[in-house]
């Protein structure tokens, strides 16, 4: 208790500024307007974000030259990928609500596609693995001291691409390619058609689903990001935004005396933090007694523990 | 051919002389500030490709400052004169011992008799790494062909994993190893603190492969798809599949950096939430 939201030096509400932005985001755009800010000041020269198949097909060179077939990826499967221009970052907003390797292109970020300054969004648990290739560079030669500035969202959990497949398609009954965006809130995952229709599962049906990675995950709000940022505690169309480094604090005040962002006091805005360190502790607290479970799972026999 | 290269005549005056015109300024600059308080280091170089040594080169500078105020370099093949094993507190051993070898095997026991702490730096040196592939037949030892990570023949008590291991890891650790040896209590506990998931690796085993992802990580239920292992792997080994890490196998050479690097294999929140201040320590202590 009192850990919960990790360290951060200020919060609060906020929008962004950017029409086109706030458009295609997921909430305030905070993410993709903290980028487009970062990139024209050359504060990064890159960001890794989470794109998708349309974005691979119009950029192919900004994504991992991988085994994949591009023509075979799916509808709302992610692909991560470097975005250097505003049109990218929009091309590449919003939450896909499924897994995206975002960290695996940390050094080739550095290496073929040339950044000195990298920027990378992430869940709570990508944001681990980055201090951790900072801090323990066991793979990433030259790679901790270019990456200038991470931005986390808040995460609940996280789901393979099949479980949102199963969701969107045998639960909501809905078509992958018809759907213009998915949202959790308001205790439902929602789904909204392109046609205008909208589809709410509750909570409860999309558990089995959850991947199971994250049920031994400590961290909600992204306790090590430079700014971490998401829709809980703030209202429809805001997101909240948590400074947590001394990089997240200088560029935050940057982007703040340019006016990127609309903010509110998060203590005046409806749930606020309360509702945030409550979804924190039900977290950590359901998952340390996952952690505590794993202990004693079989018959004198531990399921192991990563964290020492 | 090779000893005629080496004893060539005309070389020698030049070269002597270029040596002396630059030892000189440095042996001065050690009489203007010399620190007492050094810790004694060691490297012990077995078959290994000597990628580690220009990991450690390539600290640039920071090496420069490390031998400097921190490390009495005493012996080591490439970057000192002295070559031969001597007493020391730190020994940083590249390479996996050839125990067909008489002389590497000698000399991995004796660094293991006149060191205070022994570090396996690189893949070969802790997993065995490509080495482990060997079956003999080269030239010009062909019957050399079993090779072993040094902690199949002694203890081992640090593990720096990674082909090659970054030269910022060999960086932290050479910092940390000098705090944990002369530094303030704090310093003391914050240097043991970083150090013990790579002690821990060291008591782990000797032996890794892509499969310990499988194994350890996913298997175990605890992967949650945030692609350091890819991003790891130095021969590019490992793609994601749906966002879980696929690994081409005939390509993987057992260096053990995937599995190091993913935030689910160790983790310890004490050193990485304090991330910032450790980075700020050891970029002080290298300015």
């Amino acid at each position: 208790m009192g850990a919960e939201l990790g360290n951060y030096k200020s919060c609060v509400s906020a929008r962004s500024t950017d029409k086109e932005i706030l458009k295609h985001a997921q909430d305030g755009g905070i993410v993709s307007q903290l980028f487009g800010f970062a990139l024209d000041e050359g504060i990064i020269d890159g960001a890794i974000v989470a794109a998708n198949k349309e974005f691979a097909a119009k950029y192919p060179s900004k994504v991992m030259a991988d085994n994949s077939n591009f023509d075979m990826i799916e509808p709302w499967r992610p692909i991560p990928a470097i975005v250097n221009t505003r049109a990218e970052l929009i091309a590449a907003a919003g939450t896909k609500y499924n897994v995206s390797p975002n960290v695996s292109m940390i050094k080739e970020a550095t290496r073929s596609f040339g950044l000195d300054k990298v920027g990378i969004v992430g869940t709570p648990c990508q944001m681990q693995a980055i201090r951790k290739i900072q801090l323990y560079p066991v793979g990433a030669r030259d790679v901790g001291a270019s990456i200038a500035l991470a931005v986390g969202i808040f995460c609940m959990e996280n789901f393979p691409y099949q479980s949102i497949l199963q969701l969107v398609e045998d639960h909501a009954a809905m078509k992958m390619e018809s759907v213009k965006k998915m949202e959790i809130g308001k205790g439902k995952f929602w789904v909204y058609g392109k046609r205008g229709q909208v589809v709410q599962l509750p909570l409860k049906v999309t558990h089995k689903y959850e991947q199971p990675g994250c049920k031994v995950c400590l961290d909600y709000v992204a306790n090590l990001a430079d700014i971490s940022t998401g829709s809980v505690g703030s209202p429809d169309g805001w997101s909240t935004v948590m400074v947590r480094s001394k990089i997240g604090d200088s560029v935050w005040a940057k982007a703040m005396a340019a006016g990127c962002f609309e903010t509110q006091p998060i203590e005046k805005v409806k749930p606020g933090l309360e509702l945030v360190t409550k979804l924190a502790n039900e977290k950590i607290s359901k998952n340390k007694k996952n952690l505590e479970e794993r202990a004693t799972f079989g018959v004198g026999k531990a399921l192991r523990n990563p964290y020492i | 051919m090779f000893k005629k290269n080496v004893s060539a005549e005309p070389q020698k005056p030049v070269a002597p002389q270029k040596a002396a015109d630059v030892a000189k300024p440095v042996e001065t600059k050690k009489e203007v500030k010399p620190v007492a308080d050094k810790i004694t280091v060691g490297y012990t170089h077995l078959s290994g490709c000597t990628g580690c040594t220009v990991a450690l080169a390539d600290n640039y500078a920071g090496l420069l400052t490390l031998l400097d105020r921190y490390v009495d370099l005493k012996y080591m093949p490439t970057l000192a004169d002295a070559r031969h094993i001597q007493k020391v507190d730190v020994s940083f051993v590249e390479g996996s011992v050839c125990i067909n070898d008489k002389l590497a095997v000698e000399e991995i026991k004796e660094t293991r008799e006149k060191s205070a702490v022994v570090v396996a730096l690189g893949g070969c040196a802790c997993y065995g790494n490509i080495t482990r592939f060997s079956r003999g037949g080269q030239q010009n030892q062909p019957a050399q062909e079993a090779y072993l990570p040094i902690g199949d023949l002694i203890k081992v008590d640090v593990y720096i994993p990674g082909c090659a291991p970054s030269p910022q890891l060999i960086r932290n650790v050479a910092v940390a190893a000098y705090l944990l040896l002369k530094g303030s209590p704090e310093q003391k506990a914050l240097a043991t603190a970083y150090l013990k998931p790579l002690m821990m690796a060291a008591d782990k085993g000797t032996s890794a492969c892509f499969c310990d992802l499988m194994t350890n990580v996913i298997n175990q239920g605890l992967c949650m798809g945030c692609g350091s292992c890819a991003s790891a792997c130095p021969v590019r080994a490992i793609t994601h599949e749906y966002g879980k890490p696929q690994g081409e196998r005939d390509l993987c050479i057992k260096c053990g950096a995937c599995y190091n690097q993913c935030p689910r294999s160790w983790f310890s929140f004490d050193v990485v939430e304090n991330y910032e201040a450790i980075n700020e320590t050891i970029m002080a202590a290298l300015q």
